[in-house]
Parts: C-alpha cells; sequence; structure tokens
C-alpha cells in the first residue's frame, strides 16, 4: 500500500475522527438523527478539509508561524462560505437541517487539527489525501451514527419506512446520540484489542 | 506467581456480623412485599405480571452481560431482583407487558455491568430504567394509569382480573394538579380529608409500587429497624420537599399545601428505598442530610416548575451525579495529618 491510499485509510478507521480522536462530538451527536442530514454534514466536512488542507499546504510558506491559527481559520471560512452556497441548490429540504452546522464547519475542531498537525508540514498531494481519509472518515461516522438512531429511533432507514413503529424513541433524543457513539466507540476499542493485544488508552482526548 | 490463597484474609478487627450483601438485597426485597400485595389488590394482577417480567427479565440481563464480559456470575446476590422490583415499582400499571424488559437492558447492562458491576455504578440502576422508558416511550409512561378499584366492587371480581387498560385509564394526582390546579383536585378526588386519608392508605392512581406512603414507610421503618438504612436521607429528603412545597406551591408564597406533595408520587419509594442506595448516596451522615435536601427540593422544583408532573426520578439521578463529590467535600478534617511519604518510594 502506498502512503496516499494508507492516509486515506488511516482517516477512515484507526484514526476515526469521531471515534478514534473524539473530535468534533457536538456535531456528532447533534445532527445525527437520520443518515440524509449525516451525508449532508459530511460531504461538507469532507469538501472543506480537502479543499483548506490544499490550500493551506500551497501557501504554508507565506502564512507566518504567529499568524497561523487566524490564517488557518480565515482558509476554512472562504471554503465553508462556497460549501453554504452551493449545498442549498443541491438539496434544499436537507440544507434546512443541517444549515446551522454547516455554518459552524468553521470552528470544527477535526479541520484546523489537521491543518496544524499535518497540512502545515506536508506537500500537496499527502495533504490531499490525508484531507480525503480524515473527510470520509467523518463522513463514514456520521453515516454509521446516524444509520444506527434513525433506524431504532423512528424504523426508518434513508427516508423509508422499514420496520413501520418508532422501536426506541430514546435513540433520536440527544442522550441517544451519546449511548450510540459511546458504543461505537467500545466496538472500535475492542476490535482493536483483539487485534493489537494491547488494551487501548483514551484516543486522542483533544 | 503467588498461589491463590485458599482464604480470603482481611485487616483486622475481624468483627463476626451476620450481615452480607445478598441478606441485605433480600431483605430488602421483602419489605417492598406488602407494596406489591396492595397494588395487586388495587391493579389486578396486571401489576404482578410486570413485576415478575421486570425481575425475571432482569436476572437474565446481568447472567448474560456477566457472561459476554467475563465476570464470575453474582446472580444469587439478589441485586438484581431488587432492581427489578424497583424498576416495575416505578412504572404505570397499564404499561404493555414487554416495556419492563426494554427497561432491564439500560438499568443492569449500561447503568450497573458496564460501570463495572455491584458497587461501581454512578446512578441508581432501576431509575436509569425509567428514565430510559420514559425517553422511550412517553405516551405509555405517561397515561397508562389504572384507577385503583374500591371496597364496594366486589373484591374477587377485581382480584382476578388481569386486566386491559384501555377502558379505565384516568391521571394521577399530581398529573391533575399539574395541568388544573388544586381545586380540580379536590374535585376528582374528594375533600382534603379524604385526599389524605385515600393517600396516604394507597387508594390513588399511580405507578405499581408507589401508591401507598403508609405500607412504604412500614417497609422503611422496618429498614431502619435492622439498621440498614438510616434516618438521615428520607427525613431530610421528606423535609426539604415539604418545605419547598409549603413555600412555592400555592398561588402566593407560604401557602402550598406540602402534604399532597409528601404523600402523591413517588417521593415516599424515592426517599426511603432510591435515595438510600449504598452505592450511589453518600457515606457521610452531612453528606447524606445535603444529599437528601437536594433531592427533595430538586423533586418538588421540577414538579412545580419543570415540564414533568413527576421528578423524583430526575432529582434523584441529578444527585447521584454528585455523590462523589459530595463524598470528598463532607470529608472530615484529619488532627496530625501523617508526613508525607517520601518521594522516592512511591514510584
Amino acid at each position: 500500500m502506498n502512503r496516499n491510499l494508507k492516509l486515506i485509510w488511516n482517516g477512515l478507521i484507526p484514526e476515526n475522527p469521531i471515534f478514534r480522536l473524539a473530535l468534533s462530538m457536538c456535531p456528532a451527536v447533534a445532527v445525527t438523527t437520520s443518515v440524509e442530514n449525516g451525508l449532508m454534514l459530511g460531504l461538507a466536512v469532507v469538501f472543506v478539509q480537502v479543499f483548506s488542507s490544499c490550500t493551506v499546504s500551497i501557501f504554508k510558506s507565506f502564512i507566518h508561524p504567529r499568524i497561523r491559527i487566524p490564517a488557518y481559520v480565515i482558509v476554512i471560512a472562504l471554503w465553508v462560505t462556497v460549501i453554504d452556497m452551493i449545498l442549498p441548490v443541491i438539496s434544499p429540504d436537507v440544507y434546512k437541517k443541517v444549515e446551522l452546522f454547516v455554518k459552524l464547519i468553521v470552528v470544527f475542531a477535526i479541520i484546523i487539527s489537521r491543518l496544524e498537525l499535518f497540512a502545515s508540514k506536508e506537500p500537496l498531494v499527502p495533504s490531499f489525501f490525508d484531507g480525503m481519509g480524515m473527510g470520509f472518515g467523518f463522513l463514514f461516522g456520521l453515516c454509521l451514527i446516524g444509520a444506527i438512531r434513525e433506524f431504532f429511533g423512528t424504523g426508518q432507514l434513508l427516508g423509508y419506512d422499514i420496520l413501520g413503529f418508532n422501536p426506541l424513541l430514546i435513540m433520536v433524543l440527544p442522550a441517544g446520540g451519546f449511548f450510540v457513539i459511546g458504543f461505537i466507540m467500545a466496538t472500535f476499542n475492542w476490535f482493536e484489542y483483539k487485534i493489537t493485544g494491547k488494551i487501548p488508552t483514551s484516543g486522542g482526548a483533544h | 506467581m503467588i498461589p491463590k490463597p485458599e482464604w480470603a484474609v482481611s485487616v483486622s478487627p475481624h468483627i463476626r456480623k451476620g450481615i452480607s450483601t445478598s441478606w441485605i438485597m433480600w431483605t430488602v426485597s421483602a419489605s417492598l412485599m406488602p407494596a406489591l400485595i396492595l397494588s395487586i389488590y388495587n391493579f389486578g394482577f396486571r401489576s404482578l405480571i410486570i413485576t415478575l417480567i421486570s425481575v425475571v427479565s432482569c436476572m437474565l440481563v446481568e447472567a448474560i452481560s456477566q457472561k459476554a464480559l467475563g465476570r464470575s456470575a453474582s446472580i444469587k446476590d439478589g441485586s438484581s431482583v431488587l432492581t427489578g422490583i424497583l424498576i416495575a415499582f416505578v412504572i404505570p400499571p397499564g404499561v404493555p407487558y414487554y416495556l419492563p424488559i426494554i427497561g432491564a437492558v439500560p438499568a443492569i447492562f449500561i447503568a450497573k455491568e458496564l460501570m463495572g458491576g455491584l458497587g461501581y455504578n454512578v446512578w441508581n440502576p432501576a431509575l436509569v430504567g425509567r428514565a430510559f422508558l420514559q425517553a422511550s416511550f412517553p405516551v405509555a409512561i405517561t397515561t397508562a394509569w389504572i384507577a385503583p378499584q374500591q371496597l364496594s366492587k366486589g373484591v374477587w371480581d377485581i382480584f382476578l382480573r388481569p386486566g386491559t387498560v384501555d377502558a379505565i385509564s384516568t391521571a394521577t394526582p399530581l398529573s391533575v394538579v399539574k395541568q388544573y390546579g388544586m381545586t380540580a383536585l379536590t374535585q376528582q378526588f374528594g375533600g382534603l380529608d379524604s385526599i389524605y386519608w385515600n393517600f396516604f392508605l394507597g387508594f390513588k392512581p399511580g405507578c405499581i409500587g408507589e401508591t401507598s406512603a403508609a405500607l412504604i414507610l412500614l417497609g422503611g421503618l422496618y429498614l431502619m429497624a435492622r439498621k440498614i438504612i438510616t434516618w438521615h436521607i428520607p427525613v431530610s429528603t421528606l423535609a426539604s420537599a415539604a418545605l419547598i412545597a409549603w413555600i412555592f406551591g400555592g398561588q402566593t408564597w407560604f401557602s402550598g399545601n406540602p402534604l399532597v406533595h409528601v404523600l402523591s408520587g413517588g417521593l415516599m419509594l424515592g426517599a426511603f428505598y432510591m435515595a438510600t442506595d449504598y452505592v450511589t448516596s453518600p457515606t457521610l451522615k452531612s453528606a447524606q442530610i445535603v444529599f437528601g435536601v437536594g433531592v427533595g427540593a430538586l423533586t418538588v422544583l421540577i414538579r412545580l416548575k419543570g415540564g414533568y408532573p413527576e421528578g423524583v426520578c430526575y432529582a434523584i439521578l441529578l444527585m447521584n451525579c454528585l455523590t462523589p463529590a459530595m463524598d470528598e467535600w463532607f470529608k472530615p478534617k484529619r488532627f496530625a495529618p501523617p508526613k508525607a511519604a517520601p518521594v522516592a518510594a512511591s514510584k
């Protein structure tokens, strides 16, 4: 496996932003009441992550280290503004539900941490693939949480009625979001324990 | 490797006393039986069936989760039986039969076994089960009340009724007070004197085990006599609840009716059986009194100002969160603290 594929794989499972690094938990609980919402916000995050990683990677020699954080925020805000104009055109209904969080992508911890830790030190191509990996890892996490919560909370999946009744209403409430994330995190840790034989420490804990 | 000792030797002094965890659990469970019998009389065999389902599913969940987590099975210590009885006691008698089975999973698996087993749980397992059910099935848990049968209606007819519930659903006193005020309560349940008397004896709509203040008081006094619980938490809970209800309960200040608040809902059951749980309440007496005051005050505040008619469950869960901190705050000062251990030795 070459390095670029490894970076994508790294973002999907071993350093999944939600379940391993425990970053950006707030949107992960707030918008994931259905797969559709998770998909929409996840795609927005992929877009912003990839393009801001590339931008910062290209312009890293021009950004003074002392003002790097404001500079990153401006770069992120630029791409958030772009996606905020694109999304309502693609799907106005879903955009209405995730509107607030699309604007809040500016302050998502995962994006600025990848810029600070990766894109500001690496050339363009690895930064692009790292952005892809982290973005799709986030998208995967949101869709997984969204699928579990939508299925157990409303008996639907992607808007299609499967069960025909509401099994557990708590799953679409915030409390259910915390339960689901906790159990998926535990599953990730359990797999890590099975594979490496080491008891996992608390992931990133940022 | 040190061989596993055949006998467990603890530190001295070695006091021999016949009290064990399982003895406490079974005694507490036994002291709840009068309330169960009264609820069978009130609501029919339905309440017995719900209690049995709840107990059996709690024991099953405990056995399965201990097997899955690789712990030694401790099903015989009776703690899951007590949790099962308490879950059944805080849900309405008219709920579908699968509800206690679903409630047993968060209560035993999430709140107890995942936290480390008996003795490590942060929250009272039975109340976690009830909170989970209330969030998941808000309609069933807030409307499935059954009106208690009166003595005159023919005892055996009631006694054998397994119960279909739709026709006879009613409202609890607390939701009547919440929605329509005190005057509606006296219109629906008779004059104030008969309200006090019926509520004290337990002839009112409510959750399966919480209706009778008298029988819970009896069980609580028995537990105090056997020195299983002390008076600190129940008395401070009831006193603070009565005080807050008296101050803020009426139209103007200091005009509320404390007796109605103390006698209705799950306050008695909560004060004597839920808040006094060893694991989730503070160990120091002073901290216990503050804990009880917090439970009583929060309960009445939720009842009067909050969105729910009943607040005992959330009040106790909230105070459970504070238990470790309160044990730390109320730690008595030690005269002559020991000298700091040498740094090198501790590493």
